[in-house]
């Protein structure tokens, strides 16, 4: 008796081995090159997260004694034409990729993208029409042109308004910190993130709908919301995951384009599209062609850790699809 | 396929009203009075209000918008703020020419070049020469224009000294070499990533072997049995990356100074002349939409198993 109960329950090693998440999080263990990158975009990420700790310089620390200096062992990265340390700038750069990129793919792509999508494909008709309507005039704005044109048009509003704000309260903290920018940035970003999110997860959701398991959740009563959130959400999630990649590197490089604009984060507030702004004529170019080359090769290896993982994140968890 | 094509058609201008409506109504809640970018600092309070009744800025928004769609249908995209007494319409003209000569540079480059490579890398799957291909359009994709263009200038111009740094003397000259090489680079590397992965899976098809069966020339299997089929998805991707390049052009028409649309609109953007922001979003909108609807309708024509309907066409 005891012997044959033991044997209906299968091991923990084997019950995780059945698991579709933790087979797929395991083939992608395996690939090399995936985890190569996730350890670099850590790396990265981690940096800018934790940039007051692990930078050697602050990203204002001027030093007029050494002015445009190449890489040395008191800057690995060199300095520029104010003899600020460069990989101190990269690093609180980095941070504003970390605040930007999270906060646009959190509120856009994850909470907007995949709770419309999932309603649009669950429920169809009006709601679906709705949501793929709206989207479509969203995305008919070609690149990045609607992320353009909110940013310089609400973001000055808002400034003004929070100005006055902090005139009326005494803080003074809000625009100096550039929270201003941020948060308009990333809500701007968002808008321009989120229809492709629905977009998947609603096709996604119209396959896995028609799914017996969902029926059977039906006849038994469960609520529309556990149906979406227990039934179908699980079974939508990997084409998530693997598209979130993708997403943060497009993210991160249309900030950049913002801020080397002037669009986007205003100095003295790190960014890479403001180093690569400062240091882009053709004279800095001739004399020290390190200062643009820095900040723009960190942004070409986040655009490429991100496309490649996200190419592994696809392997691992869409087997066959390839 | 015809209520298809008709449900599209009849789609585009609701989708262009939707879109012109939201920059119209940004542009307007955006800081910047119409009359002060007219008039410039000195103004009398009189000169204001003529100007102000005279561009009709005291209607209702609706009644503004009404009109200036009106007007838009006709050609007539008003007159720019910063370029006193131009028409947008005259002003775009040439800006429209010099961004399609750049675009279309690009295009060629990655077109041709990409689909040479992918073909060639795809013939010898395995060989070292696929695994170079497969590795620069890993690479390539994530090039982003920040770091081409630098390297590009210091290589071409600073180094060798071949071409210039800046400018633009039309489409036959040295200066459109590299914005068009550091514009096609990203797309160099997707057609030859999208011809590779397309003819690996058409050399495996049953009609190619077939072909080969039937003892035709393998020149005539590669070019009529394998490119063709594998430029179907190529052909896709392109129509996307058509309407993608006139807009993301910009940052390199602002770095080699090459007087496009993309400069122009930058500009536009900071000087807050609206009319002209407004003019090319329509017709980036009106661009990108079209190039989406084409691919559609091109995609049946090429690959006769999509066609709708189901009829069986025999290839």
């Amino acid at each position: 008796m005891r012997d044959e109960t033991r044997r209906l329950q299968l091991p923990d090693s084997e019950r995780r081995a059945h698991n579709y998440f933790y087979l797929s999080v395991r083939r992608l263990t395996r690939k090399k090159l995936a985890m190569a990158c996730l350890v670099l975009i850590i790396i990265m990420y981690g940096s800018g997260v934790f940039a007051p700790l692990v930078a050697p310089y602050g990203y204002n620390d001027q030093d007029l004694s050494v002015v445009k200096q190449g890489p040395s062992i008191t800057h690995p990265l060199g300095t520029d034409r104010l003899g600020r340390d460069m990989l101190s700038r990269v690093m609180y750069s980095l941070r504003t990729t970390v605040i930007i990129t999270v906060t646009s793919l959190v509120t856009g792509a994850l909470i907007l993208g995949v709770s419309l999508g999932l309603i649009a494909g669950y429920f169809g008709k009006l709601a679906d029409g709705i949501i793929m309507r709206v989207g479509e005039v969203t995305s008919a704005f070609p690149d990045i042109f609607l992320v353009l044109i909110i940013v310089a048009t609400v973001k000055p509003r808002i400034l003004q308004w929070v100005r006055g704000f902090e005139d009326a309260t005494g803080i003074d903290w809000i625009v100096r910190l550039g929270i201003v920018d941020y948060t308009v940035i990333s809500l701007a970003l968002a808008a321009f993130s989120w229809f492709g999110m629905a977009r998947l997860v609603r096709g996604q959701v119209l396959q896995a709908r028609e799914n017996q398991y969902v029926e059977a959740a039906r006849s038994m009563g469960s609520s529309t919301r556990r149906i979406l959130g227990r039934h179908l959400l699980p079974n939508v999630i990997s084409p998530v995951i693997v598209s979130v990649s993708a997403g943060l590197g497009a993210v991160a490089g249309a900030e950049v384009v913002l801020s080397w604009l002037g669009i986007g984060i205003q100095p003295p507030t790190p960014s890479l599209g403001v180093m690569i702004f400062e240091n882009g004529n053709i004279s800095v170019l001739r004399s020290d062609p390190h200062l643009t080359l820095v900040p723009s090769s960190v942004l070409v290896l986040l655009l490429f850790t991100f496309s490649l993982l996200g190419d592994g994140l696809n392997d691992a968890f869409n087997p066959r699809a390839r | 396929m015809g209520v298809y094509i008709a449900r599209r058609l009849l789609w585009v201008p609701v989708l262009l009203v939707m879109v012109s409506f939201i920059t119209f109504a940004l542009g307007r809640f955006g800081p910047g009075d119409p009359v002060e970018i007219l008039l410039g600092q000195n103004f009398s309070e009189e000169a204001y209000e003529r100007i102000r009744s005279q561009q009709g800025l005291d209607d209702h928004i609706a009644i503004q918008y009404a009109r200036y769609i009106g007007s838009a249908l006709q050609g007539d995209f008003g007159e720019s703020y910063q370029y006193r007494g131009r028409t947008v319409t005259e002003l775009l003209k040439n800006k429209i020419w010099i961004s399609a000569q750049l675009n279309f540079a690009a295009l060629l480059i990655s077109v041709s070049l990409g689909i040479a490579a992918g073909l060639f890398a795809a013939l010898r799957q395995g060989s070292w020469w696929d695994s170079a291909t497969v590795a620069f359009t890993l690479v390539g994709q994530s090039m982003h224009v920040f770091l081409t263009i630098p390297l590009a200038l210091l290589v071409f111009s600073l180094k060798l000294g071949v071409l210039p740094t800046h400018g633009w003397d039309g489409f036959f000259s040295t200066s459109i070499i590299m914005p068009a090489l550091v514009l096609g680079i990203p797309g160099i590397a997707i057609v030859t990533r999208l011809t590779r992965a397309s003819t690996l899976d058409v050399i495996g098809q049953d009609y190619v072997r077939t072909a080969r069966a039937k003892g035709l020339p393998e020149r005539m299997v590669r070019l009529h049995h394998i490119l063709r089929n594998a430029l179907i998805p190529v052909v896709t991707t392109l129509g996307f990356s058509l309407a993608g390049l006139a807009s993301g052009s910009f940052i390199v028409e602002l770095y080699f100074g090459i007087p496009g649309v993309g400069l122009l609109t930058i500009e536009s953007l900071f000087s807050r002349d609206y009319p002209i922001i407004m003019a090319v979003t329509l017709l980036g909108t009106t661009l990108f939409v079209l190039a989406n609807l084409i691919v559609d309708l091109i995609y049946p024509i090429l690959d006769p198993r999509i066609r709708l309907g189901g009829d069986y066409v025999a290839g």
